[in-house]
């Protein structure tokens, strides 16, 4: 089997059976409008400017990330299936397929999400989507990257939860920051070029983070 | 080691008594006078301090990261030893950079805490040393908690470039360095120090490295003291 084929397989298996349960994505769904409706009773009131909208946005994007990611390991840890899939697929297999469905499954939350924010804020018109479009899936992308590995780390030990979004928050700093101020640009309208140098520095940190994991995973996954 | 342990005391000692002692004088004449650098004045002796332990907090992470891919590579337990103790040491010194620096902020800036690039970079870098012993402590296994940690701090570490050279020049700071400085590079980087206050800091970062590699050893000894005693008790 190619190691395309084994990546699609592995993506598909995870797909099939968060199919069967819609366990996952029902959550994170109901996630979302949890968060997004505790910025709305916050900010009820006020009248929020789009640069601290821009904030709100990452800030459930990152929530969102933190409490859904760790699924694609920590599933497998708790149906006793890691021996199983170490036996059938070599680590970057597995390692891309995870990555993958991590991706799929976090460009579709932050659809969802910024469509939220379109139609229950105002002051949240996008005035330049090309910029708004390519920093959302920049910076998605790069949550995915690094909370794959991690969530690979976390499905080891006891303490799942909790330790997940402790050692996710150092890492994810970088999208996070970034992501905010390109975000920004494309609410005021800036020119492409003006935000060419944020969307540099995502995918420089999306390459390195993918590069750098899919090395790294081979230690994590053989015991 | 003995010349790493006696040099280390002897080299602190003397930036520590230098770097006190020697008057800050507006017109310098002579060795033992400092020349007034403008908008930091008596506080520029912070540099003596402030800059090589942060230059060691660096060091120790790298060592932490470079013993840790050692040891997943040849699961030998000595690395981990090795790698846990620099991260040890790493967070003591990058705790002592941040309260440096917080006081040499509060008294530069007016402010102990001013989210500045490198303020940013170091609290994350705090973070990363937490995060990296929560996690050891959370593995009982003693090869998965030293493989797991190792790739960890290697992962943590792909970030730090980003974190060095992208954000301070993204975002506006208070540092020497950051975008839209006026002043240049400030006075580690363009050398603007005189060279008798240039001597003092080299051999404090010097004294400072010296002073991290023997307290590494002295906490390798006793790791592998301990996990020795560990071994025997529970076969």
């Amino acid at each position: 089997m190619s190691s395309w084929a084994g990546t699609f397989a592995v993506v598909s298996k995870d797909v099939r059976s968060e199919w069967r349960t819609r366990y996952a994505v029902n959550s994170l769904l109901m996630f979302v409008v949890t968060a997004v409706s505790i910025i709305l009773f916050a900010l009820r009131s006020a009248d929020p400017a789009s640069d601290l909208l821009a904030g709100m946005l990452w800030v459930v994007i990152f929530f969102t990330a933190m409490s859904g990611m760790s699924r694609v390991f920590v599933s497998e840890e708790e149906r006793g299936t890691t021996l199983t899939l170490q036996l059938v697929a070599t680590p970057t297999v597995v390692y891309f397929g995870k990555l993958l469905f991590n991706s799929v499954l976090i460009l579709f939350l932050s659809l969802i999400i910024s469509l939220m924010f379109q139609l229950l804020f105002q002051e949240f018109s996008i005035k330049s989507y090309a910029v708004y479009v390519i920093s959302l899936m920049l910076g998605s992308l790069g949550f995915s990257a690094a909370s794959t590995i991690i969530a690979a780390i976390i499905a080891k030990t006891r303490s799942r939860g909790t330790l997940y979004a402790v050692l996710l928050f150092p890492l994810l700093i970088i999208p996070l920051m970034v992501g905010m101020s390109s975000t920004i640009k494309a609410l005021e309208g800036s020119p492409f070029g003006e935000a060419l140098p944020d969307f540099q520095v995502l995918a420089a940190y999306l390459m390195v983070m993918v590069a750098g994991s899919s090395l790294l995973f081979d230690y994590v996954w053989k015991e | 080691m003995k010349v790493v342990k006696y040099s280390s005391i002897v080299l602190v000692t003397f930036v520590i008594i230098a770097g006190i002692a020697i008057p800050t004088v507006r017109e310098p004449q002579g060795l033992f006078e400092f020349p007034m650098i403008p908008g930091l004045g008596q506080k520029s002796r912070n540099i003596f301090f402030h800059v090589p332990v942060a230059w060691t907090t660096v060091v120790a992470f790298l060592v932490s990261m470079f013993y840790g891919y050692r040891y997943v590579r040849t699961k030998n337990m000595d690395y981990d030893i090795k790698s846990v103790s620099s991260a040890g040491l790493g967070f003591l010194f990058c705790f002592l950079a941040t309260v440096t620096g917080a006081v040499w902020a509060k008294f530069n800036w007016g402010d102990y805490w001013n989210w500045d690039p490198r303020e940013t970079s170091i609290f994350i870098l705090l973070l990363i040393y937490g995060a990296y012993f929560a996690l050891r402590s959370a593995l009982e296994n003693e090869e998965a908690r030293a493989r797991l940690s190792a790739v960890y701090s290697m992962v943590a570490g792909l970030t730090v470039p980003f974190f060095i050279f992208v954000m301070p020049r993204m975002m506006a700071g208070l540092h020497p360095g950051a975008a839209g400085d006026v002043e240049g590079k400030g006075p580690v980087l363009e050398l603007k120090m005189s060279s008798n206050m240039l001597f003092v800091f080299l051999v404090a970062l010097l004294g400072f490295n010296l002073l991290y590699v023997w307290m590494l050893d002295l906490r390798v000894r006793a790791g592998k003291i301990e996990y020795q005693r560990i071994k025997q008790q529970t076969s």
